[in-house]
């Protein structure tokens, strides 16, 4: 079996780790660190019963990530501090939003930057906010920054001059362009507040973001640990609220994100075992595509379809912009290479 | 990957994937009296690939990859295999090892207590260590130093010594020749050469040693020694340290220890040997 299937099956709890030959693990670590999950699943089999060297690199990655999600936080209050005395409230996203609420994918997550969601008109107030505190522009190039300005959701990326970290000021949750706009003022509106005190998205939206990010905007890069956020957030969730599926299919639909919603469902039973309603509990031939590029690693972490990763790549600029503005954009990114 | 090895260094067990013979060939020559344990997995993976199919033969170039990939690293010639190996293997411990904290600094040990010695590439601390290694001192690492949050001890990295230019000369005369790897001739880096550790260096990798004394060695000039201060050896030290900030609140405490506990000094020294009695003489001091 190959180790990236291995490694699913893992974090799915659908293989037991004592069964596994030392080859077995080169593979899974490597698959693993590719996906950047290697703290995901040293919490996943904390109690497991693992060769000694596995549990103590696991134990390594465990307190690493540790560090990293308080660093991940101290970030966020940063911005807070930066942002709150001029009355600007932010929603958290993706892995610090999970930190901030405590989730259980949270648990081992890696946190690259810190994506903040602010409401459209406060956008501009941001952005002098943060370069007064320190912030600066990471691109430099005219077309890049005005192709972010015009037409993406978020401002360009940033960088803290003293910290080194990265912030991303959303103010929707996908490209202006794009065939779906999902409702950014009820994302804000609707936010909840997490056990740390920042705001984050209501458990409906969470998934929606989830999903869009994963199936809608990106190209599946790093769509293995998408969709164990996914996986994990709507267990829990369902868990604590029978009517969970219910009202995520209702957002979904306000923010037209239905079709990408239920396809992430519908993977994260295939891989992760989720447990769906029926409804939910569906086939979809095309879903074979997917599964197939979420499992394309070799037992050396690399891509193994190159000509699929190819395909998803083209297919998520396809769904962000129109056709003539794609042509357009991929001629000049063409010429400046 | 066609071709592969597993090399255990100090306690990162790492495997290594190749799409040519003779890098993995003139490793396993290096590394062919370190200890091999098949049930362990590895930790760190590097690869060694071409990035197309036909530059496997064609103007065959090596690109550096594994668990952590530098985007814009400049791929080097099937004749510097071994160097890409050498690179990907410290680009892996760098950016992914955590037990540790990790210094970019060479040491060496005797009766359980190590000498650190830590500057840029040129400053003479790999010459430094490995001469100290070939007397009555046990050479600990040439690149890292790998320090334990919990205890404070230093733990060894003994790789395959990287011997740069002049030091190759100077170290050719004193070992055996069948220590020596090939000599890989004006690569990005000068000329390389590898010196594979004494066998009981090799042998007591996982002993770990407490820092008795720091040293920030510059080779060139006037013989000096110049005492350095705790708060100058800790930022000289956390900008050669790979995993400082990660580490965080751990890495903090282990290294206010280490320079509260370790006399530190910066030595100038013209030559070798001069370089060498200034350790001596620090050393007879710091470990009274």
């Amino acid at each position: 079996m190959s180790a990236v299937r291995t490694f699913v099956d893992l974090l799915g709890g659908r293989r037991d780790p004592a069964a596994l030959a030392p080859r077995d693990w080169d593979g899974v670590i490597g698959v693993a660190r590719s996906e950047a999950m290697l703290a995901t699943l040293a919490h996943r089999l904390a109690e497991a019963d693992l060769p000694p060297a596995v549990a103590a690199l696991f134990a390594d990655q465990r307190a690493a990530a540790k560090v990293a999600q308080r660093q991940a936080l101290w970030e966020a209050e940063m911005a807070r501090r930066a942002l709150a005395p001029a009355g600007i409230e932010f929603v958290l996203l993706k892995g610090a939003a999970y930190a901030a609420a405590d989730m259980s994918c949270a648990a081992g997550r890696q946190i690259g930057d810190l994506d903040i969601l602010v409401l459209a008109h406060d956008i501009r107030r941001t952005e002098n906010l943060l370069l007064k505190a320190g912030w600066e522009w990471v691109k430099s190039d005219p077309y890049d920054d005005a192709y972010y300005r015009q037409h993406m959701h978020e401002l360009p990326p940033m960088i803290h001059k003293a910290r080194d970290r990265m912030i991303d000021v959303h103010h929707t949750i996908l490209p202006r362009t794009h065939r779906i706009t999902p409702d950014a003022l009820a994302l804000v509106g609707d936010a909840v507040t997490s056990s740390a005190g920042f705001a984050v998205l209501n458990p409906a939206d969470m998934a929606c973001h989830c999903a869009a990010h994963m199936l809608a905007d990106g190209d599946l890069q790093g769509g293995l640990r998408n969709l164990w956020d996914f996986h994990t957030m709507t267990r829990d969730f369902a868990a604590a609220d029978p009517g969970y599926w219910g009202q995520l299919d209702g957002r979904a639909a306000l923010h037209g994100l239905q079709g990408a919603v239920h396809r992430a469902a519908r993977l994260s039973r295939d891989l992760y075992g989720t447990a769906l309603p029926s409804g939910w509990d569906r086939q979809e031939p095309s879903d074979v595509w997917f599964r197939r590029r979420l499992f394309a690693r070799d037992d050396w972490g690399r891509v193994t379809e190159p000509l699929l990763e190819q395909a998803f790549y083209i297919r998520s600029h396809w769904l962000r912009m129109p056709p003539a503005m794609l042509a357009k954009h991929l001629w000049t990114k063409w010429r400046k290479r | 990957m066609r071709h592969r090895l597993r090399i255990a260094v100090g306690p990162v067990q790492f495997r290594i994937g190749s799409d040519w013979a003779e890098p993995v060939a003139a490793l396993a020559r290096l590394y062919a009296g370190y200890p091999q344990d098949d049930a362990r997995p590895a930790e760190a993976t590097v690869r060694l690939f071409a990035a197309r199919p036909w530059r496997r033969w064609l103007r065959p170039s090596v690109h550096i990859g594994g668990d952590f990939v530098v985007p814009d690293a400049l791929p080097l010639p099937l004749s510097m295999g071994l160097l890409a190996a050498e690179m990907g293997m410290n680009l892996q411990v760098a950016l992914g090892w955590r037990r540790h904290m990790l210094l970019h600094a060479s040491a060496v040990a005797k009766n359980g207590r190590a000498l650190i010695m830590s500057g840029e590439s040129g400053s003479g601390k790999s010459t430094l260590a490995a001469l100290l290694g070939e007397g009555d001192w046990r050479l600990m690492g040439d690149e890292f130093t790998l320090i334990d949050p919990a205890g404070g001890d230093a733990f060894a990295f003994p790789r395959a010594v990287s011997l740069k230019n002049e030091a190759i000369a100077e170290i050719a005369a004193r070992v055996d020749p069948s220590r020596l790897g090939p000599l890989l001739a004006a690569t990005p880096k000068g000329d390389i050469r590898h010196l594979i550790p004494r066998t009981d260096a090799v042998a007591a990798m996982h002993e770990p040693a407490h820092p008795a004394l720091l040293l920030f060695p510059r080779f060139g000039g006037e013989t000096a020694i110049e005492p350095m201060g705790e708060g100058e050896a800790f930022v000289r030290l956390t900008e050669a340290s790979t995993n400082y900030v990660a580490l965080g609140e751990a890495g903090f405490a282990a290294l206010t220890r280490l320079v509260r506990e370790t006399p530190a000094f910066g030595i100038s020294y013209p030559d070798s040997a001069a370089g060498m009695a200034l350790v001596e003489q620090l050393w007879a001091e710091a470990a009274k």
